[in-house]
């Protein structure tokens, strides 16, 4: 036997003890596995960089593209190769019919990607379109999280009549194709403004998306959330509790709400993912964000009657919309890696 | 068993024949005749009875299907606005001062089930349209004596103003008052003349037998309808009713606008309905020019402004938006000038009573020329309208959307906080015109029934066209000028006898209609038709487009 230090193999229980590194704490710990994923962090400074990109819309179109994005410019022009050129062009071949937005001039100046049907800056535009689908994919989010937790903690948690009513309730809700709901909601939201005390929605409010698309999910996280504290509810810790005499309220703020916190924080890049593509098919289908605003889906549904002459109007917001919810979706499964590695949560 | 069915077949045969029941006619041979003729469209457009279904699709059909007392020659161009006589023998002089028209049916025409055509179809065909609830009925129809009672009381009207006798083979009709379109009213396919057994109820997808050169042999409007030769057509006015040249019109449903372009371009198909999609346009212009024909139209897109709420109940604010709309722009997202031509009035060119007007430009003269945003910014500060909201209805579809969008950037650029709600072209029609939707700016069109002024005119602007709170107001606007009125009817009631005198009044009226601005003129726009290689003889009517039976395919 030497007399050097014990190593960790050498050693016994209490010096292995003593000898092992600080435990990390839950949240410590899954954030350095999410560190160890460079795929999920990829994804995130992707994300970063179109929520930037996106903020800085205003001084693009001010600085770069020069024009408004919210203002038709169908007799417009713009400077190429020192020439001055109609933004919209005439044909001048056969019968001399149909309308030609200018195509990407791929520059850092006005009408990098063109211009769509009425003379618009398609890259200002998709960058403005941007911040509304991160916006309602956001807040969507947001509501649809909270409204999810609330709704599966008190079914779960207090079972009985109350889960049942709740349950059936988002089983009514969860029976209608969600697009169909979607569609509905909006066509007759849209056409009829809505007033709720001081609180007046316009059609073309964006929070009407917003409320439409939050709520119609709101199923699909609220059920895991509500069958986790359903075996919550019967854990040690929470019997335990409910020995000691600790009250009902208190128990499920105290003791469940963080143990399911992590499924939310998990549900939140994915369901943006999901809030993401909803907005852009509302939009899309008119019955989104309301022109002159913009989103992804707005610019989609202006490019396809684009589509033979300048399809770069409709591919520019598309992949946009592919980049962002692959990059949420690579993201969301770097933190249920993280969080909650036994999880079986399957957005999409 | 096979000889059993060949001895009942004999006098089976010999039985319809006696009762009439199979074709006695022979179908057209020659050059030309023959063939499949395939059209093509997004959609079905409901009910196939000609005296309630009121779409264009459709009455492009009724004509080959239904015969009137008169109709519309079949012909190409403005001759199509001729009305001749169909089955009637000749179009009568009215008599009792413009009220009274009585009609001689011509002899031996029969319906396709094989039935023969009676005055008192004719009768039966007058009460029934009341009946099934003719979206016309109350606006065009009731001037027929008791037309007013039918309208109240449908289920119980008799219309004494139409008398039939059978044996004289006379159709007598009783006005309250003369009406100088009467015959375009009877002309147009609600007068399509349908056997008396008929229910008297809207008979959707079943097909109701006519007297025209076609039959519908099946209809779903899932999926499209066949018609084939009506077995007991006989050609007895080439200008009402001629053979048509295919054996049979294919109807399919289902394409997108652009899949309907492939299709034709393709040759799976040889006519498509629906417009051509912008985008198209022009590789369709180069690539097949012989193929693409583009015809003016009477017709003309507009702005309806609502006269009764803030801010365009100011006459400087209407006249504001007249003047700094740019009407080229316009034409632009309509597809460019070879598809349609800014307009400032109401009439469109080659309508009765068109003199060119222009007030709103910057040169005012008979044509628009440009813009004019310093006279237009004048009257936005007199009308002291500035910075109220204001909300642009247009439909969901191009070229409604686009120029929606366009009207709203021009309403922010001349102060007002402007937004657009595009709403389903399924609805807007309707919406605009109820004023429980409080509807402020609206974009619309009005394409002619028939060529008279009075259908753009009195029908859209006269007080007795706004109904407050319905959906069938189509004065949108909301326009009432009692002196207006007056011009009207003054108009109408001397049309009857001197036509070049009424349509100076029509002018004067079109003139007064623009200068007051409850609606803005934006432009006439062009049909434009694209067709199969194989398909000839294309013919455009000014009243009915496509004429599919005078097209051939061989």
């Amino acid at each position: 036997m030497s007399g050097a230090e014990p190593t960790y193999a050498e050693a016994g229980w209490d010096e292995r003890v003593a000898l092992a590194p600080p435990a990390l704490g839950y949240w410590a710990g899954a954030f350095r596995k999410l560190l160890r994923k460079p795929s999920a962090l990829l994804s995130f400074a992707f994300l970063v960089l179109i929520v930037f990109s996106c903020m800085a819309a205003p001084y693009y179109a001010r600085d770069v593209s020069r024009t408004d994005p919210f203002a038709t410019n169908v007799g417009g022009t713009t400077m190429v190769h020192g020439k001055s050129v109609d933004v919209l062009q005439q044909a001048t071949n056969g019968l001399g019919l149909g309308l030609t937005p200018i195509g990407p001039l791929w520059r850092f100046g006005p009408y990098a990607l063109g211009a769509d049907d009425q003379g618009r800056d398609v890259a200002a535009r998709l960058l403005y379109g941007g911040r509304n689908s991160l916006l309602i994919g956001a807040a969507s989010t947001a509501i649809c999280l909270v409204l999810a937790t609330i709704t599966g903690l008190i079914a779960g948690f207090f079972g009985g009549i109350v889960d049942r009513v709740i349950s059936v309730f988002l089983d009514i809700l969860w029976a209608f194709p969600i697009y169909l709901l979607a569609i509905s909601l909006s066509i007759v939201l849209i056409n009829q403004s809505i007033g709720i005390g001081p609180l007046q929605l316009t059609g073309n409010s964006l929070l009407l998306p917003i409320l439409i698309i939050g709520v119609v999910y709101v199923p699909y996280v609220a059920r895991p959330i509500r069958g986790q504290v359903l075996s919550l509810r019967n854990s040690e810790f929470v019997l335990a509790a409910r020995g000691l005499g600790v009250p009902g309220l208190r128990i499920l703020w105290r003791d469940i709400l963080p143990n399911v916190f992590s499924t939310v924080i998990v549900f939140a890049p994915l369901m943006m993912a999901l809030n993401i593509l909803t907005e852009a098919a509302l939009s899309f289908l008119s019955v989104g964000v309301q022109p002159p605003a913009a989103s992804w889906g707005t610019i989609i549904h202006d490019g396809e009657a684009l589509l033979y002459t300048q399809p770069t109007v409709a591919i520019a917001p598309g992949m946009a919309i592919v980049l962002t919810v692959l990059a949420l979706n690579i993201l969301g499964d770097g933190l249920r890696d993280a969080l909650d590695p036994r999880a079986k949560l399957r957005v999409g | 068993m096979r000889l059993f069915r060949k001895l009942l077949k004999a006098p089976a045969l010999a039985a319809a024949l006696v009762l009439g029941s199979l074709p006695a006619i022979a179908a057209p041979s020659g050059p030309h005749y023959g063939g499949t003729l395939r059209l093509v469209a997004a959609a079905a457009e409901g009910t196939m009875d000609p005296q309630v279904n009121y779409t264009l699709k459709y009455w492009q059909l009724f004509p080959i299907l239904y015969d009137g007392l008169v109709t519309f020659q079949k012909a190409g161009g403005t001759d199509a606005f001729k009305i001749v006589p169909d089955l009637a023998v000749s179009i009568p002089t009215p008599t009792d001062g413009g009220k009274t028209y009585r009609f001689t049916l011509r002899k031996g025409i029969r319906f396709s089930n094989g039935q023969t055509l009676t005055a008192d179809d004719v009768r039966a065909t007058f009460v029934r349209m009341f009946k099934v609830l003719n979206p016309n009925a109350g606006t065009w129809y009731n001037v027929i004596e008791g037309g007013d009672a039918c309208v109240k009381t449908p289920a119980s009207c008799t219309l004494p103003g139409v008398v039939a006798d059978d044996a004289a083979g006379t159709v007598t009709f009783h006005l309250v008052h003369p009406d100088s379109e009467f015959l375009d009213q009877l002309a147009v396919p609600f007068g399509s003349i349908v056997p008396a057994s008929t229910p008297a109820k809207d008979m959707g997808t079943t097909p109701i037998p006519g007297s025209g050169a076609y039959m519908i042999k099946s209809y779903d409007p899932n999926k499209g309808m066949v018609l084939v030769r009506n077995p007991y057509f006989k050609q007895w006015s080439a200008a009402a009713q001629p053979w048509g040249y295919v054996d049979e019109i294919d109807y399919n449903f289902g394409l997108t606008p652009d899949a309907q372009v492939t299709a034709v371009e393709n040759g799976q198909d040889d006519w498509s309905f629906d417009n051509i999609p912008l985008d198209r346009l022009n590789e369709i212009a180069t690539r097949y020019p012989q193929q693409l024909h583009l015809n003016p139209l009477l017709a003309y897109f507009y702005l309806t402004l609502n006269v009764n709420l803030p801010p365009f109940n100011s006459l400087a604010a209407r006249q504001a938006v007249a003047y700094a709309l740019n009407r080229g722009d316009l034409v632009k997202l309509y597809g460019g000038p070879a598809l349609a031509t800014p307009s400032c009035q109401v009439l469109p060119p080659g309508m009765p009573g068109y003199v060119a007007y222009c007030p709103y430009t910057q040169n005012p003269g008979p044509r628009w020329t440009a813009p004019d945003m310093a006279k237009a910014k004048e009257l936005m500060a007199k009308s002291g309208t500035a910075g109220q909201s204001v909300t642009v209805i247009t439909q969901t579809i191009d070229p409604y959307r686009a120029m929606g969008v366009y009207v709203q950037s021009l309403l922010n650029q001349l102060g007002y906080k402007a937004s657009v709600k595009a709403i389903s072209p399924d609805i807007e029609f309707t919406y605009l015109q109820n004023t429980k939707n409080k509807v402020q700016i609206g974009i619309t069109d009005w394409y002619q029934d028939y060529p008279a002024p009075s259908d753009f005119l009195n029908v859209l602007y006269s007080c007795a066209n706004f109904h407050p709170g319905s959906d069938t107001s189509i004065n949108m606007p909301g326009f009432c000028d009692p002196s207006i009125d007056k011009m009207m009817q003054q108009a109408m009631t001397l049309s009857l006898t001197d036509e070049a005198g009424a349509n100076k009044i029509w002018a004067q009226v079109d003139q007064k209609i623009t200068d007051a601005s409850p609606t803005v003129t934006m432009l006439n726009p062009k049909h434009a038709d694209f067709v199969s290689k194989r398909l000839g003889n294309f013919v455009f009517s000014g009243q009915t487009y496509f004429q599919p039976e005078l097209a051939w395919v061989k």
